[in-house]
């Protein structure tokens, strides 16, 4: 044990980057997306970097991360690098290796090349029934089944501006949706369903109960068992309660599905960040391709593409032409459920006579 | 024969032009490796279902480390037995997730022989995630990482792996060292990364510029955003190019056709207006400007960034458990960020000091700050108050004055004031 190592933290950034990164790191001068997927950056020096973008799954096998290093040996010296949203990116510095990489990565079959500029990247999402134990949807098969559809629009520049999409597949939201384009949330609708004879030997009741934002949650006896009670009416199924407790599950195959959020944003480009807004409750879960939520994605997406002003995002769109239109441009039903009745509920309400008939 | 279980469900995600998780996982499964083919059995049976069949948690981890590894057991283990334990690793990312094929092949390597062979690359934070070891498998792979110059990321109440955009390296925008200063941030804090003893998770997050690439202002407890103070650099012959129809808009990002107008497209879109345009040359009104980084994103070839360049910090934002999703708020306009970055570090371990003091269990610091007001936050931070930190004053009058603040302080006679105002 004397030998053993710790605390020496990740290599260093720079011991990966290939030698033109070394050399001209600080000194870029400026970039060109040549064609769909494709990303020059030139230096200072006059130095080039090629940077080929493709999709991954984020869910891999080593044996993919293998068919990534082979490609990398061939055109790349080894080097590549991924991106926050799931895209690997291959470098080269010599214009003859372009071609043949983007050949190489045609012929894989499973590394489509595209996910720059005014396009549908790839959605950054969560782990879903893959691996999570709060999940109320899938995140794989439901990222797989949109992307399929939106796929036109993942090696195009075919959209008004970029469209970043992100799923989480409940609301502790470790995909952090709240600021993307359209967001695919996963979303209980039952109260936790209480498992009496196990509460006390599983949980802290005094730290389950202070869990509950709404305070719902009071201490309970039931057949001599000491447990807990929930006030049904004030339950917002947010599942804080069961990451104390798992005495108290929410999940359910009714219960369960998907929410669509749209209008986020981070960047601070024209306007100022935002927040996603609520365009579709609840659509239940279809496993395995979720054909609804495709069907409603897809829709929200051309109403979208066909309304905005280039360079304008989806939330700048729909600000511009006001709630209550992109609700009728997408087709899409507004119910009590977008009225907002949480704690910063009052900001999201109209208060002037300015709206559109 | 490699085992293999009936996944009608899953097969039907075979098809299409993205590509397919359960493609590869089932290859790797015809290898022999059960973890694979018992993964894909248990989703089958969650896509029917319509339920997750991972148990609650589970404490287990490595010496020494309170966080970096993630318990998880199946629910149904007597189905699939591949998959009884699935314990999550975490493996510390290098920043802006610059790799070489020689160095990940040795974490392949390990992870192929001891664990399930799957992973995510990456996590939502940023780390190179394992997925799906046994417990006895977690010390020896520990050691086979930390063996080839890898260690683990953050979980739990603690600070979790920072992660930061890839910065100079690659990028004209940059106007921080964004991956130097994440990889700083990871080495200086190993502690308070490995060994959770804080209220909840922390995280920092370092964007290069304004555009926000790595959503730091919506994910990150403390985002470190590039900026500047100073002019726009323009190159007035690059300028005239863009006029001329010479480059591609948006640095080609709607096609190699797509050109600019830079009335219409460049000057008109500026939140600020403080653009002007007259055919031949641009001018900027520097000192109106918000730096939002539209026009240097519609123009790359003809506008810089300026070089006094710093970072504005923005501190609380977080996903909406509990209280709800916020945004971090600006909390230090500018700071130079030059190494070792000893400002900067002196205001987070301020601000880690008050968290600590004063936060709920399970409260980020965002919802702290909220609780306790920014007022709060920003004194004990040694900070004083600026118009940047709010979108707008005040509207609600109840300001609650200290004692210190009114002359006299609170402390009066009421026979004094009925000297003066009959009862």
């Amino acid at each position: 044990m004397a030998e053993r190592l710790t605390d020496i933290g990740p290599p260093k950034y720079d011991s990966f980057w290939p030698q033109v990164i070394k050399d001209n790191a600080g000194k870029w001068l400026y970039h060109d997306i040549l064609e769909p997927g494709v990303l020059l950056h030139v230096a200072e020096s006059g130095a080039k970097i090629w940077s080929v973008r493709a999709a991954t799954t984020r869910l891999m096998t080593t044996m993919m991360v293998e068919e990534i290093c082979k490609i990398a040996d061939q055109f790349c010296d080894g080097h590549f690098r991924f991106t926050t949203r799931n895209n690997v990116e291959f470098l080269v510095s010599d214009l003859a290796k372009l071609e043949p990489l983007k050949k190489a990565l045609a012929a894989a079959g499973n590394l489509p090349i595209g996910g720059t500029g005014a396009c549908i990247t790839n959605i950054v999402h969560t782990q879903g029934w893959v691996h999570c134990h709060t999940p109320a949807i899938d995140a794989s098969g439901v990222v797989k089944s949109v992307m399929d559809d939106l796929f036109e629009y993942f090696g195009s520049h075919k959209m008004p501006a970029q469209v970043r999409i992100s799923l989480a597949c409940c609301l502790n939201m470790c995909g952090a949706v709240h600021c993307s384009d359209i967001a695919i949330l996963g979303v209980h609708r039952k109260p936790p369903v209480i498992e009496h004879t196990h509460v006390d030997k599983m949980c802290e009741i005094p730290t389950t109960i202070a869990s509950c934002p709404t305070a719902a949650i009071k201490p309970s006896k039931v057949d001599d068992f000491k447990s807990v009670a929930v006030n049904a009416d004030r339950c917002m199924f947010c599942g804080n309660c069961y990451t104390m407790c798992p005495a108290m599950p929410l999940a359910d195959a009714d219960g369960d599905g998907v929410a669509l959020w749209v209008g986020g944003k981070v960047s601070n480009s024209k306007s100022m960040p935002k927040f996603s807004k609520l365009a579709v409750p609840f659509i239940p879960n279809e496993p395995p391709r979720w054909p609804t939520t495709v069907k409603l994605v897809k829709q929200i997406v051309e109403a979208y593409a066909q309304g905005a002003n280039r360079y304008e995002r989806l939330g700048e769109w729909a600000e511009r032409i006001g709630w209550e239109r992109f609700f009728e441009k997408t087709g899409l039903e507004f119910t009590h459920h977008h009225i907002d009745d949480y704690r910063f509920a009052a900001t999201t309400w109209r208060t002037s006579t300015q709206f559109k008939w | 024969m490699a085992k293999k279980h009936h996944t009608p469900m899953l097969d039907e995600l075979e098809k299409g032009p993205w590509p397919s998780f359960v493609t590869d996982i089932k290859r790797m499964a015809e290898t022999g490796k059960d973890a694979c083919a018992d993964l894909l059995g248990q989703l089958e049976l969650s896509y029917k279902d319509k339920e997750g069949h991972w148990k609650h948690g589970g404490i287990v981890g490595v010496l020494g480390y309170g966080g970096g590894v993630i318990g998880r057991y199946s629910d149904v283990p007597d189905l699939f037995p591949g998959v009884e334990h699935f314990h999550t690793v975490r493996v510390n990312q290098p920043a802006a997730k610059y790799y070489h094929s020689d160095a990940i092949r040795k974490i392949m390597d390990i992870w192929a022989r001891r664990g399930s062979g799957m992973l995510n690359m990456h996590g939502s934070t940023g780390d190179l995630v394992l997925l799906g070891a046994f417990t006895d498998e977690l010390e020896p792979i520990f050691a086979e990482l930390t063996a080839n110059g890898w260690d683990l990321g953050g979980s739990g109440s603690a600070l979790r792996t920072p992660s930061s955009c890839l910065g100079k390296s690659r990028c004209e925008f940059a106007c921080i060292h964004a991956e130097d200063i994440c990889y700083d941030l990871t080495q200086s804090y190993q502690d308070e990364l490995h060994r959770p003893a804080w209220p909840y998770k922390f995280k920092f997050k370092v964007d290069g510029c304004p555009n926000c690439c790595v959503a730091s202002l919506a994910r990150s407890d403390c985002a470190i955003i590039g900026t500047w103070r100073d002019d726009i650099r323009i190159d007035a012959a690059a300028v005239s190019a863009y006029a001329a129809g010479e480059f591609a808009a948006n640095g080609g990002a709607h096609g190699q056709d797509v050109k600019l107008d830079i009335q219409k497209d460049v000057c008109d879109l500026c939140p600020t207006q403080c653009m002007a345009w007259d055919g031949k040359t641009l001018f900027i009104n520097n000192k109106e400007c918000t730096r939002c980084m539209h026009c240097i994103n519609m123009m790359p070839r003809a506008l810089r960034p300026g070089v006094d360049t710093g970072a504005s910090i923005l501190v609380g934002a977080k996903a909406p458990i509990l209280d709800g999703a916020q945004m971090g708020s600006v909390i230090i306009p500018f700071i130079k960020m030059e190494p070792p970055y000893e400002e900067f570090k002196e205001f987070v371990e301020k601000m880690w000091e008050w968290w600590d003091e004063n936060g709920k269990n399970r409260e980020r610091i965002g919802e702290t700050i909220q609780r306790l007001g920014l007022g709060a936050f920003i004194a004990a931070v040694d900070l004083e108050p600026d118009p940047r930190m709010v979108k707008e004053p005040r509207s609600n009058p109840y300001v609650f004055y200290k004692e210190d603040e009114v002359p006299g302080g609170f402390d009066r006679k009421i026979e004094d004031y009925r000297k003066r105002h009959a009862r």
